[in-house]
């Protein structure tokens, strides 16, 4: 027993000891309105963070997801302009420019040998610029009630937890077949070889610019689906997406990911996002504003990196 | 040591600041246009862009000139919703005309110094016989509106400039007043004592931060418990978490203020995801808004900033080459509030979400086409 409790991720335990105190503060997130809600409000992040552990256990980074998630509610309340028989197709549009992304970032990154932390970057100061210029700077368009439908929708008069979002759907349903790629799949191991040793992984046989392109169109996907549930939580937003990279990176720092690749497991980011909406929602409801969630945020991803590195070293793994 | 020093420098510089700034709390404006809204307009009140308050006039006869006439007008923007709605309704007034040969715009994008050089053209093309200035910020464009008036008869409305040298200054009764009769409201509908929630977009600008103070002043005065005033940035995202969090801190609001109407909708949003009753959440004139408070039964109040007040400085600039007199060197028009009384009235689902139902467009040429309806 001991030496499974040992070997059990601590982001679980920290995870279990935040909803404890929420629970403590706000006897409203015991009702099913209250922690659906919370898991509702964390679906977008989770997904995101998921995403993003493809790359950061391809050995990279992926700072341009923030800036995608706002381009596709700008892009799709403008293309959509409030008509509801176009959201089919305009969904389609936004996971095909999606995917388009993906395959950009991986391509410079492999083919031109730029560091993915600076090819994302670009890629994010682009796709900010595309927003900024197709919108004019301020919200424009209307999103319909049925694209609304993913990030807003209540299933109610449900039996024993009375109501379910259709976004908590989305999101298990998203999180389970990255789970299935990530952790049941050859392609799963390759990438881990490959983010652990490069080298080694192409001498074994591992073919390097394909698992990359898979690993970054999994986070720019991720990051469209991720814009398409914020942009259903509340409409249209120039600046919806801002900052939700460094969120989803510090989502799966938290759950165990080593930066620079080869270790990160899918389930242990979901609680990694979760750890960070808890504790959002920890210090609101003590009455912190805003700009103190920034600087615990900051906090907590410089710890987690720190107790990452010091488990490792004890274990020597 | 220096340490020191800096901290009495930045006290000193603390103090300084408020003096210098503008007065965003001023009682004796707040009193003016508080009696405003309790007097009667002159005027026929079915044409609300002509009536006006008080009898103070200016003489124009030594403008007088024959026509066809160049109306010219240097446009701040056309960068918000309500800016595109006015500017389409200015629009059909021009069509409305024949005595206007011709109307020459330009549009500034929202830049002070863009806006300056286009006045200075317009100047310099000498065809202009009037000039419209809808001044992007107050300050910055003074010298050029100046430099103006010694050429021709200005209007200038919507914002206002440093100077009493355009002929009239149009806009509706004014930022007070917007701020009173919305708090006015949640003092006499929100439950005694309750949490009232401030949500304004940003800080800084004139007409946002009278309106903010007024309907402050007022809500202190009830007694209510003004738990936070926030700014949004005019993100509904943002207006929906903002919500949400101060729900879950386990605050009983009674009424969400808002001092623009575009994120209303978001606001009202947050309480009914979360499963409650939604409390009084004020707005503005914007179809979104005014559709929902229809659809879900709310008890609440829309005050405006018309929209009409962009058909005024063409039927001016008229008056003005006609000699007649016009109400200057403020023209104030009437500001209305939508309550449930008059809600039907407002409520239009063929008009796009963020149209302005006070555009007093309803009757003009190429409505609703033009203003984005079906």
């Amino acid at each position: 027993m001991m030496p499974r409790l040992k070997q059990m991720n601590p982001v679980f335990l920290v995870l279990i000891l935040l909803f404890a105190a929420i629970a403590i503060l706000s006897p409203y997130f015991l009702q099913p309105a209250g922690y659906m809600n919370f898991l509702k409000r964390a679906a977008p992040i989770a997904i995101l963070a998921v995403g993003q552990l493809y790359v950061i256990n391809s050995g990279g980074f992926d700072l341009s997801a923030g800036a995608l998630v706002t381009l596709t509610v700008i892009g799709s309340s403008i293309l959509l302009d409030g008509d509801a028989s176009a959201t089919w197709w305009v969904i389609i549009v936004m996971l095909g420019a999606g995917v388009i992304v993906g395959v950009a970032n991986a391509l410079v990154v492999s083919w031109l040998k730029v560091p993915s932390i600076i090819a994302t970057l670009g890629m994010m100061i682009t796709l900010s610029g595309i927003a900024l210029t197709w919108s004019g700077g301020a919200p424009r368009g209307y999103l319909p009630e049925n694209f609304r439908f993913f990030g807003r929708y209540l299933i109610k008069d449900l039996p024993l937890i009375k109501i379910l979002p259709v976004a908590v759907i989305v999101m298990v349903v998203v999180c389970a077949a990255m789970w299935w790629l990530m952790h049941r799949t050859n392609y799963g191991k390759r990438l881990v070889a490959m983010g652990d040793n490069p080298k080694a992984a192409m001498l074994a046989g591992v073919p390097l610019t394909e698992t990359r392109i898979v690993a970054f169109v999994m986070s720019s996907v991720s990051a469209v689906i991720a814009g398409i549930l914020l942009g259903g939580f509340a409409g249209v937003s120039t600046d919806v997406g801002v900052g939700l990279e460094l969120q989803a990176i510090t989502a799966a720092v938290i759950g165990g990911a080593q930066l620079l690749g080869g270790r990160g497991t899918v389930g242990a980011t979901i609680a990694g996002a979760l750890v960070l909406q808890a504790m959002f929602t920890l210090l609101n409801i003590l009455g912190f504003p805003k700009p103190v969630r920034d600087v615990v945020q900051g906090l907590i991803l410089i710890s987690a990196v720190v107790i990452a590195g010091y488990r490792r070293r004890r274990s020597g793994g | 040591m220096i340490n020191k020093f800096t901290a009495t420098a930045l006290t000193t510089l603390a103090l300084a600041l408020p003096a210098q700034a503008q007065n965003f709390d001023d009682p004796v404006e707040f009193a003016k246009q508080k009696d405003m809204l309790g007097a009667a307009a002159n005027g026929d009140a079915s044409t609300p862009w002509l009536q006006h308050y008080g009898d103070v006039m200016a003489d124009t006869s030594g403008f007088k000139k024959d026509g066809p006439h160049t109306i010219c007008f240097s446009n701040a923007g056309v960068n918000n919703p309500w800016r595109v709605v006015g500017w389409n309704t200015m629009q059909a007034e021009v069509e409305q005309h024949d005595s206007i040969a011709e109307f020459v715009v330009t549009d500034a994008e929202g830049s002070d110094d863009k806006q300056i050089a286009d006045i200075e053209d317009l100047l310099a093309g000498g065809t202009c016989d009037a000039l419209i200035v809808s001044p992007n910020t107050t300050a910055a464009l003074t010298p050029a509106v100046e430099m103006a008036c010694e050429q021709l008869p200005v209007i200038v409305f919507d914002r206002g400039v440093n100077t009493d040298c355009p002929v009239t200054f149009i806009k509706p009764v004014g930022g007070y007043g917007f701020g009173i009769q919305s708090g006015e409201f949640i003092a006499a509908n929100a439950p005694e004592g309750s949490d009232v929630l401030m949500l304004r977009i940003l800080p800084g600008v004139d007409v946002l931060e009278t309106r903010y103070s007024a309907a402050k002043r007022i809500l202190d005065e009830a007694g209510l418990n003004i738990v936070g005033a926030e700014f949004t940035d005019g993100d509904r995202a943002k207006t929906k978490a903002i919500v949400e969090d101060y729900i879950q801190r386990g605050n009983q609001l009674g009424a969400v203020w808002m001092d623009a109407g575009a994120t209303s909708v978001a606001a009202i949003e947050a309480f009914e995801d979360m499963g409650l009753d939604v409390p009084i959440v004020t707005g503005e004139d914007q179809q979104d808004f005014l559709q929902k408070w229809q659809e879900i039964g709310m008890n609440t109040i829309a005050p405006t900033y018309p929209t009409y007040q962009w058909r005024t400085p063409i039927l001016a600039a008229l008056k003005i080459l006609d000699g007649e007199a016009i109400p200057g060197p403020e023209w104030n028009l009437p500001q209305p509030a939508i309550t449930n009384d008059n809600l039907a009235d407002f409520v239009n689902p063929a008009m796009p979400p963020l149209h302005y139902a006070a555009c007093g467009c309803d009757e003009m040429p190429g409505y609703p086409e033009r203003w984005g309806g079906k």
